[in-house]
């Protein structure tokens, strides 16, 4: 383990999670994208968490990284269900195209 | 740890579960028929039966699911009274649901579920407890949202909602992250050891940067500013039923999680949060006051009034003392109750068979509709904070409680917010009494949304006669919350 140090795994992270967050609000052209980003999100975080856990000799940051997934698999659900809703109703899913109410 | 496990503090939740499970089984049995007159009353019952068992148990703090789950006054107190506020709801939005066709039994079974994950909320012991209560709150929130599924409005709400939320999550477990890699644990108790009086060193600045994502995801839950972009469209799109039960438990539960991380493993580092919530606290006061101003449509007006009044709130949080957290819990219960109380007569609007919502459509309801129009007159001096009204003494304890804590320029802004905000919500009275009758709305026939107004407006009047019990509960829950941290 000592062969990759902690502090490039949290950079990874970070740099994920930024991708991620940028992703959701510079993103012009689809809500797919949008749904990726989340999941980037999601994921570098469960790298912090696991590079944590394993620098710490402590489980527990292991066993949320496994919630993590687990609710990451039902917002996902709930988030593409919403998508597939909102394309019969609009027949798009362009970003500029959410735009019904200011804001 | 020990052998046996005393699942008794569980009651509460393990019998929401219970009946959300057993009410799926009905609900798909008798769907054709009945299914959301049956389920509905029984998801009420459940949700009840649990808040008296929340009260009904032993208070004295005890902690379970190994480590991630705390039970104590301040859990009792607050489970109950989010419990009952989703029941409320429940029955406030029965008939709204009747004439959207929308009535689903799926409905309530999404109410319970978002009601299990509030109760946990208010029991979180750890950022693990913390974040799946979090989750199971929110998830069934964003379907409803989008509930009305054949209305680009409503599901135009829910993605908006989704995305958001999901962006909240992922900010509130990087932060969870941080501070568990900067600290080593997940629990509440082993934090604040570690960021206890006797820990070396002072707060890791990892942990700080942790503290921070963390309090900007329970911002979003809570829809403060500069979290608070969701709200007006959501409020807006989604189905009036919706906005509702949104405006009323969740935003008590979020609180309640708030104060949990906040007074809890972080009671001792007040100095580091403390400015970030006086900030968020001022900006909230000041955006819902200012941007409130020049609504036309009622719910957005009410989501902008919502982001006020939890700054409104967070001042007394921003206080840091158990009296501050006393003033919160006051101010926010009076808000729901007042919030409850508003959307009942928001649901009332309707007009030849549609649901309007524009301000302008209230004028002149006084004179063919004399007591909707007393209740809104009641509710709007009471948002406005006119004495001797509920919402009056909300605002002058969280005002005192940040006073005595050193924060008089937060209580100043508070009250010049407050003064701004008296504008729209008069507007409405005026509204009501002095303008022209436009056309009268419909009879409703709707039991459960009168009961539920009428109680409303009853608590708004007479808190000024009979306040005890509720400065009594919130005494008792802030001192559970607060002496762990603060009692030295």
């Amino acid at each position: 383990m000592a062969a990759v140090p902690l502090g490039h795994y949290l950079t990874l992270a970070a740099t994920l999670f930024t991708i991620g967050v940028f992703g959701i609000f510079l993103n012009r052209k689809n809500v797919i994208v949008i749904l990726m980003s989340v999941e980037l999100i999601l994921l570098a975080v469960n790298i912090n968490f696991v590079a944590f856990s394993v620098a710490l000799g402590d489980l527990a940051g292991q066993v949320f990284a496994m919630f993590i997934l687990t609710v990451a698999a039902a917002e996902a659900a709930i988030g593409l269900a919403i998508v597939v809703v909102y394309f019969r109703n609009r027949g798009s899913i362009e970003v500029e195209d959410i735009n019904l109410m200011r804001g | 740890m020990t052998a046996t496990l005393d699942l008794a503090p569980l009651l509460p939740e393990l019998l929401l579960a219970a009946a959300t499970l057993g009410l799926i089984v009905l609900g798909a049995i008798r769907e054709r028929r009945d299914g959301a007159a049956i389920v509905t009353p029984l998801a009420v019952a459940a949700l009840v039966v649990a808040a008296a068992a929340a009260l009904a148990l032993d208070k004295t703090p005890t902690v379970l699911l190994g480590g991630h789950f705390r039970f104590d006054a301040f859990a009792a107190i607050l489970k109950a009274l989010v419990l009952l506020a989703t029941a409320a709801s429940l029955l406030l939005i029965a008939s709204y649901q009747e004439d959207e066709r929308i009535d689903r039994f799926e409905f309530p079974l999404l109410a319970l579920c978002s009601a299990l994950g509030m109760s946990l909320m208010v029991s979180a012991e750890s950022l693990l407890g913390l974040y799946m209560a979090l989750e199971l709150q929110s998830l069934p929130l964003y379907v409803m949202a989008a509930f009305q599924r054949d209305q680009l409005r409503s599901t135009e709400a829910g993605l908006k909602y989704f995305v958001l939320g999901a962006l909240a999550s992922g900010m509130l477990l990087y932060g969870c992250s941080l501070v568990y890699g900067f600290t080593g644990t997940l629990s509440f108790a082993r934090l604040a050891e570690a960021f206890g009086p006797g820990a070396a060193g002072g707060m890791p600045i990892g942990a700080v940067v942790g503290l921070v994502f963390v309090i900007a995801g329970l911002a979003f839950k809570l829809a403060a500013v500069p979290f608070h972009m969701w709200t007006p469209d959501v409020y807006e799109g989604a189905p009036t039923s919706v906005t509702a039960f949104l405006a009323a438990a969740p935003k008590l539960a979020a609180l309640g999680l708030a104060l949990r991380v906040l007074m809890g493993p972080f009671a001792d580092w007040a100095a580091q949060w403390q400015q970030v919530i006086v900030l968020v606290s001022a900006a909230s006061m000041v955006l819902g006051a200012l941007a409130g101003l020049v609504q036309t449509n009622i719910k957005r007006l009410l989501a902008y009034s919502g982001i006020a009044n939890v700054g409104f709130a967070l001042v007394g949080v921003a206080a840091g003392t158990a009296e501050g957290v006393e003033a919160a819990l006051v101010y926010m219960l009076i808000y729901l109750v007042m919030t409850l109380g508003t959307f009942g007569i928001v649901l009332t609007m309707r007009r030849q068979g549609t649901y309007v919502e524009t301000i302008a459509e209230l004028a002149g309801l006084s004179q063919r509709r004399p007591l909707l129009a007393a209740a809104i007159a009641v509710f709007m001096f009471s948002l406005a904070g006119i004495p001797p009204l509920a919402g009056f003494f909300g605002k002058y304890f969280v005002f005192l409680a940040a006073v005595k804590a050193g924060l008089v320029w937060l209580a100043i802004l508070g009250v010049l917010a407050s003064v701004v905000a008296a504008y729209y919500y008069l507007r409405i009275v005026k509204l009501v009494y002095f303008d022209p009758a436009a056309e009268p709305f419909d009879e409703l026939p709707a039991p459960g949304l009168r009961l539920v107004t009428t109680l409303s407006a009853a608590f708004v009047l007479g808190f000024v006669v009979i306040p005890g019990p509720v400065f009594a509960a919130a005494k008792l829950a802030a001192a559970a919350l607060v002496p762990a941290a603060l009692g030295r």
